[in-house]
């Protein structure tokens, strides 16, 4: 096994999660398996990537939260730094709990790993059982469309699914919007292999311009917006719910639309 | 109350049979089976009757006795019988355990059956509540009786709704006599897993399943009930505490060596059930019967293992 970050260690220690005697929680995550896991995503964060987050006032320390963002780079590298940041810059700790696509489950070590870091299979019942349980949800409402934007769309925003606005109303949960930039520049995709993804048993596989989707060592900026809360029981109509789901959207856009400009050095 | 318990003659109906008597129950045990774990005191207690639930000198002892309760646990897996015959026990056993009861004024019965119900899959998501249907049974045909004979106890709650029916899914047995399908897979030294595969299992000391029975007995809650101890620990973590040796095999591996070196015989699709998690939300059982497991998991895994030991060669 790889060394563990005391300082990793330490925060984990803080976590305010149930853990048994053996260092498990009652979802799974585990104590030593989530030592590596963040370990690995530390060097990451802070000296691969040199993440910035921003406006991490806005996360509630405790409680039910749902993190709700755009999807940046072709693997999962926005969801780990994330992750990384809630563990690694929030006091006390947080674990965000993201919703991981099903045929990861389906692979060996893919479900032993996910679920002992604390990342479930992305099913309603695990989202809402989350949230009930007053835990941080992460959710990526544009899916595995989002993760598939090629680099000229790396702006952009697809498609939102509603089932999330849906479930924060249902569960009283405050949505944090938030805005991830920088994963098209770190994989910058030109182009998506569809039908080899099929034969590995993925959605997909992005091709960037040396081939593999490693990524660069890009600026990665997270930019965490005011709480949202939408009132309501979750089973109004549509038109209602695609306009809260709409305000999120734009928050996500504006705040994306803003960073891109820095970025490019307008103001 | 007289209770009378059909497939008394397992590990679990003797301790259910104390437990009973020390309650001050009348106890009327049914079984093909001779009741062999019995000690001669306790027989001397019981009123035994070595016949088969689905024969006529089991009505025989309904009509005479009149129980006011009947505690089910005459069905059972893959591991115990292997052929037609299981189906017939399970269904037929089940259908007439019922019939009796809604012929002879039995006031409440309880079905016992098992978590396993939920079936094991990727995509299935961990807690499943009472209200979802069965999964994945087409990887796992064995199970299919069982889970026919659980929803079939369900449909008393409205096709007799004069008889209070209690169906429990209850989680693994894990405790010192070694019963149940959790304490078979552990019994040998080398115990084989999954490659890149560790999930949850959920497991209560035997004492408490029988803490669980009697407190439905008393509570009398009308329903399906999943039925938990302490919360799920990984298989992993299970093998470790019991004192055995996991032995990680790649799934082409393990479908070819089960049955050989040592290995538990298994259908295929028990491997589901060593990949995935089946775990069970048990909110409404404690909430309809002020059920709490006195043993935590890891004094059920070190009682298992005192009663088990690896023997070394």
């Amino acid at each position: 096994m790889l060394p563990v970050d005391p300082a990793v260690r330490d925060r984990i220690e803080r976590l305010e999660i149930p853990f048994n005697a053996f260092g498990i929680d009652p979802y799974g995550a585990s104590k030593k398996e989530m030592g590596v896991f963040f370990s690995m995503l530390k060097l990451m964060y802070e000296k691969y990537f040199s993440v910035e987050a921003h406006g991490l006032h806005h996360v509630p320390p405790r409680g039910r939260v749902m993190l709700v963002g755009n999807h940046s780079g072709g693997v999962a590298l926005d969801g780990a730094m994330v992750i990384a940041s809630m563990f690694l810059e929030m006091d006390p700790p947080r674990l965000a709990q993201g919703m991981v696509e099903k045929f990861i489950n389906k692979m060996p070590f893919g479900s032993q790993w996910s679920t002992r870091c604390g990342q479930l299979t992305g099913l309603p019942e695990h989202a809402e059982r989350l949230l009930r349980d007053d835990r941080m949800l992460m959710v990526f409402p544009e899916g595995a469309r989002g993760t598939a934007k090629l680099f000229k769309e790396r702006y952009t925003l697809v498609q939102f699914g509603t089932g999330f606005v849906r479930l924060a109303m249902r569960t009283k949960t405050p949505i944090v919007p938030f805005a991830f930039l920088g994963g098209g520049e770190a994989v910058p995709t030109i182009a998506n292999a569809y039908t080899l993804g099929k034969m590995l048993g993925v959605p997909y596989v992005p091709i960037t311009p040396w081939g593999v989707a490693l990524p660069l060592p890009a600026k990665l900026e997270v930019h965490y917006t005011a709480p949202m809360l939408f009132e309501g029981t979750g089973s109004e109509e549509d038109d209602v719910v695609f306009g809260y789901v709409e305000r999120v959207k734009s928050r996500i856009a504006e705040t994306m639309e803003l960073g891109r400009r820095r970025r490019k050095g307008e103001s | 109350m007289k209770v009378c318990v059909p497939g008394i003659s397992g590990k679990l109906g003797r301790l259910l049979a104390e437990r009973l008597l020390e309650q001050g129950h009348e106890v009327i045990g049914i079984d093909k089976r001779p009741f062999k774990d019995a000690p001669k005191e306790l027989l001397a207690r019981i009123e035994m009757h070595e016949v088969d639930i689905r024969k006529r000198a089991a009505e025989d002892v309904f009509r005479r006795v009149r129980p006011q309760a009947v505690i089910h646990m005459a069905t059972v897996t893959h591991l115990v019988v292997r052929s037609e015959e299981r189906y017939r026990i399970n269904l037929g056993g089940t259908r007439a355990v019922f019939d009796h009861a809604k012929t002879y004024g039995v006031e409440h019965v309880v079905f016992v059956g098992r978590h396993t119900y939920y079936g094991a899959a990727a995509d299935s998501p961990l807690y499943h509540s009472e209200d979802e249907p069965p999964m994945a049974l087409q990887h796992f045909p064995e199970l299919a009786d069982l889970v026919a004979a659980d929803l079939f106890a369900g449909t008393m709650l409205w096709r007799h709704p004069a008889l209070v029916t209690s169906v429990l899914r209850m989680v693994y047995t894990l405790g010192p006599t070694g019963h149940g399908t959790l304490g078979t897979f552990l019994r040998g030294p080398r115990v084989p897993t999954l490659f890149g595969y560790d999930p949850l299992f959920q497991f209560m000391h035997e004492d408490d399943v029988v803490k669980a029975l009697i407190a439905t007995l008393d509570e009398r809650p009308r329903g399906v009930f999943n039925v938990a101890g302490p919360p799920p620990v990984p298989l992993s973590t299970i093998i470790r505490e019991t004192g055995r040796t996991e032995m990680k095999l790649p799934e082409v591996v393990f479908r070819g060596a089960l049955g050989r070196f040592g290995l538990p015989r298994l259908p295929a699709g028990a491997l589901e059930h060593i990949k995935y998690s089946v775990t069970v939300d048990d909110a409404a059982f404690r909430a309809a019967t002020g059920f709490a497991p006195d043993v935590d998991e890891r004094t059920a895994m070190h009682a298992y293992a005192a009663a088990f030991p690896v023997q070394s060669r």
